[in-house]
């Protein structure tokens, strides 16, 4: 295995934990539409509404890119990973699309009509899309460090059910959980009035459900595949959580949120140091599991694409940060305009 | 049930085709958007903010529906092109990544930046971010062109029999591609065409309507604006697209005698603009012949030799055999097909409605300046039908020049190197595609009614009157914000 090989599954975690970490607060805010969203008439619930999806408005765009940049960094450097992953996935993968669709499609058109019928539909495209995705995302991703049958071709040999099993079942609630607590503390911090106070309230419970499930996830996959500093992470993530939702007690909602960001890339980290040096083991007998060394691009590819990243890393990340800052502002439902819509 | 060979080209066909209305309306209107939205910050005339937060609604709802198909594009070629991916992932993953680096986070951020920006941001910033996002949508093609030019002419890299695939050997020949050259150019006009014409039709339908109006001025200078943007576009159209014939007749001749559905070897090729039949080689099927086109079409000269089919098909073989005994046993299948010839009515028809419909495009774009000269209204019934015409029709233009650029490549995937069913992903079951099939296409197709729909409500209602943006300033913590989702 060479550097640029060692760089570039690193990079991947890295654009994994950036996905899930930026994209994890826009999921939870999106499925905690009909909890948080939920005001004392159907004015008040209208605008909470408003409210929290104004929040992600700005945001939720450039999130998914790192879903993209995910995939096609994955094609780039380990073109027999993308293969061999796209192609086992694929009726997840096929509802993951149609989740981010329906949510992507609800965010921009929901408010596009004054009409009660035409938002509730929307509402649901984007509570639907918003639950699912992440909750096949985790299952994609934990299947991926559990191993999958492939055979003596890396193709994979197993079907839909296969990757129903009960680890990457409970990884991929566990991702759910995850971002709905990330959500909540996000909007702690986004919001004024009483969706802060709910959010903060909301954001403790499912922070302590997260915590269970996350434990159990990421213990049963450290016995079966972990590494040492894979348990390293494991604590670092634990610990990071309960310090978010002990800050969230007490009000400190900054670090509530950087305490779930920290969650999320610490699991990701975890995933990838269990994972190494594979990176799409196989669980046949005789079959040839993926590794950072057989499955990636010619070292000419890598080299190029390292300079790529080192080069635009740091402006997107510079861009990015730029939007945070300027739409930094709490929102409340004073803030929210008058729909301007057609009927 | 069809082989998932078959099945999964269909998905590709449909799946892109559709992403493919929304990505030239994308690319075109932001660059208006942006300059009307540049013209409302230097003059602070209220028409440009008002077409600025028109045009720009609708290029919302257009942008939408042309992000979520996107992401299905990138997803797809692992999905049921695992093969294909594999071979050639080396080269064609690197323009994929860079899309997704240099591109999708330019366009989506600043976009985001754009929609929330009205009255939170310094205005000369905000036009910018408009400009930005239309940075991000040429860049995008830029790179997702290089990644398909690849497939046309493939250059840049080297087979490697270790790996059994290939690889990189030259990255800058696949970012500068003969190829890509002159499609990227032919491409984007093209999008600036389609912007431009849907302008023009929104705002012609909408002048006509209102021309009784205080609004006539504004759709008015609209109506110009788009039609001058579609018709200096179509230029550039014409004179890429001239280039890019000669060029394929280069590299891919096969495609140009499909184009022609020229059979024979012939010095001095005419054009039929026109025919009937089977396209079987009879030529007396061809109703208007234009003598010597084809050759200067594709050679420069009236006079010059345009290879047919017959002896394409021939030398294609020939080709697939040496890069088979070159290469060795991993590439012979990979290059072996019973028939080289495309499917010849489909080149043909989609080459002649692709530039029939951009020649129409022009033809309107020309007549709406004319008509709209010195502050005339078009009063005739029949511009209405040019209006509600005009913003599809280079649209579908768009649409033929991509199926024909695409079938008339057959059987080829990576044009002498790989041909379509060899991609296919083994192991994803016919089944399977069909279910991923039949999910696009009834999405597809539900939210195409619903964007329709949206669209024209929103060009129902026209302009919004005129709002100083100026009077709401930020002096309130609790002053509602300009917009909100």
């Amino acid at each position: 295995m060479d550097a640029l090989q060692l760089v570039w599954f690193g990079l991947i975690g890295l654009l994994w934990a950036g996905y899930l970490v930026l994209e994890g607060f826009d999921f939870g805010v999106g499925a905690l539409l009909p909890v948080l969203g939920k005001g004392t008439d159907a004015e008040d619930t209208e605008k909470r509404r408003r409210v929290m999806l104004t929040t992600i408005g700005p945001h939720w765009d450039g999130n998914e890119v790192w879903l993209l940049t995910a995939g096609g960094a994955t094609f780039a450097a380990f073109p027999e990973w993308y293969a061999t992953m796209f192609s086992a996935f694929y009726l997840p993968l096929l509802l993951v699309l149609v989740a981010l669709i329906v949510r992507n499609m609800g965010f921009e058109y929901r408010g596009k009509r004054d009409d009660a019928t035409w938002r509730a539909r929307w509402d649901a495209a984007i509570i639907g899309g918003s639950v699912l995705a992440p909750l096949l995302v985790g299952v994609a991703l934990t299947n991926v460090v559990r191993g999958v049958p492939l055979d003596a071709k890396s193709e994979y040999a197993g079907n839909f059910f296969t990757l129903l099993n009960p680890l990457s079942l409970l990884g991929g609630l566990t991702v759910l959980a995850l971002s709905l607590t990330h959500g909540a503390f996000f909007l702690a911090l986004k919001t004024s009035g009483t969706i802060r106070e709910d959010a903060r309230r909301m954001g403790t419970t499912l922070g302590l459900a997260t915590a269970g499930l996350a434990v159990v996830t990421l213990l049963w996959l450290g016995f079966a595949t972990g590494s040492v500093w894979s348990w390293v992470t494991t604590v670092v993530a634990a610990g990071s959580l309960l310090a978010a939702i002990f800050a969230n007690t007490r009000g400190r909602e900054g670090w509530a949120f950087i305490g779930t960001a920290v969650t999320a890339a610490m699991a990701v980290a975890t995933y990838f140091l269990a994972l190494y040096p594979d990176v799409m083991p196989s669980t046949l007998s005789g079959g040839r599991s993926l590794t950072i060394e057989n499955a990636s691009s010619s070292p000419m590819t890598l080299t190029i694409m390292t300079w790529a990243a080192v080069v635009f890393t740091p402006i997107v990340l510079l861009y990015t940060a730029y939007t945070y800052y300027t739409f930094r502002k709490r929102i409340g439902t004073q803030h929210i305009p008058e729909p301007v819509a057609v009927s | 049930m069809g082989s998932s060979l078959d099945v999964a080209r269909w998905q590709f066909a449909i799946t892109t085709v559709y992403h493919f209305f929304f990505v030239p309306v994308t690319i075109g209107m932001s660059a208006v958007v942006a300059y009307f939205h540049t013209q409302w910050v230097r003059t602070h005339k209220p028409e440009y903010y008002r077409l600025t937060k028109f045009f720009g609604k609708l290029f919302l709802i257009n942008f939408a529906l042309g992000l979520v198909t996107g992401i299905v594009q990138e997803f797809q070629f692992g999905m049921n092109w695992s093969d294909y991916s594999r071979f050639v992932g080396d080269i064609f993953g690197a323009p994929l990544a860079f899309e997704a680096l240099l591109a999708f986070f330019l366009e989506s951020t600043f976009l985001g930046v754009w929609i929330f920006g009205w009255g939170r941001i310094p205005e000369k910033l905000h036009a910018g971010s408009m400009w930005l996002t239309h940075i991000g949508t040429v860049l995008s093609a830029y790179f997702i062109l290089a990644a398909n030019s690849f497939m046309q002419n493939p250059v840049g890299f080297k087979f490697n029999p270790e790996t059994g695939r290939a690889e990189m050997s030259d990255f800058l020949a696949v970012l500068t591609n003969k190829v890509q050259l002159v499609t990227f150019p032919h491409v984007v006009l093209s999008a600036y065409m389609v912007g431009g014409a849907v302008i023009m039709g929104v705002a012609l339908w909408l002048l006509r309507r209102d021309a009784a109006t205080g609004d006539a001025p504004m759709y008015r200078k609209a109506v110009r604006v788009g039609a001058v943007v579609s018709l200096v576009a179509s230029l550039g159209v014409i004179i890429s697209g001239d280039v890019q014939g000669k060029i394929m007749t280069e590299v891919q001749p096969m495609k140009m005698a499909a184009a022609e559905a020229l059979y024979d070897t012939t010095s001095s090729a005419p054009f039929s603009v026109l025919s009937v039949g089977p396209l079987d080689g009879s030529r007396a099927s061809r109703i208007i012949e234009v003598p010597g086109l084809l050759s200067f079409l594709g050679t420069g000269s009236f006079d010059g030799t345009v290879e047919g089919i017959n002896d394409l098909k021939v030398s294609e073989r020939e080709l697939a055999q040496k890069v088979a005994a070159q290469y060795g046993p991993d590439v012979a299948p990979l290059v072996a097909a019973d028939d080289y010839t495309p499917i010849v009515p489909v080149a043909y028809w989609t080459f002649r409605l692709m530039m029939g419909a951009g020649f129409l495009t022009m033809l309107f774009a020309a007549m709406a300046l004319w008509a709209t000269r010195k502050n005339a209204v078009p009063q005739a019934k029949w511009w209405g039908l040019i209006a509600i015409a005009t913003p599809f029709l280079p649209v579908f233009a768009n649409s033929f020049g991509w199926i024909f650029t695409e079938m008339g490549r057959q059987p080829w995937l990576v044009y002498g190197l790989m041909t379509t069913a060899t991609g296919v992903s083994p192991s994803v079951s016919v089944g399977e595609v069909w279910v991923s099939m039949v999910v696009y296409t009834l999405l597809y197709a539900a939210l195409a009614v619903v964007e329709l729909k949206l669209f024209l409500s929103y060009v129902r209602r026209g302009a919004e009157p005129f709002v100083d943006p100026a009077t709401h300033a930020d002096v309130d913590e609790d002053a509602p914000l300009q917009f909100a989702y």
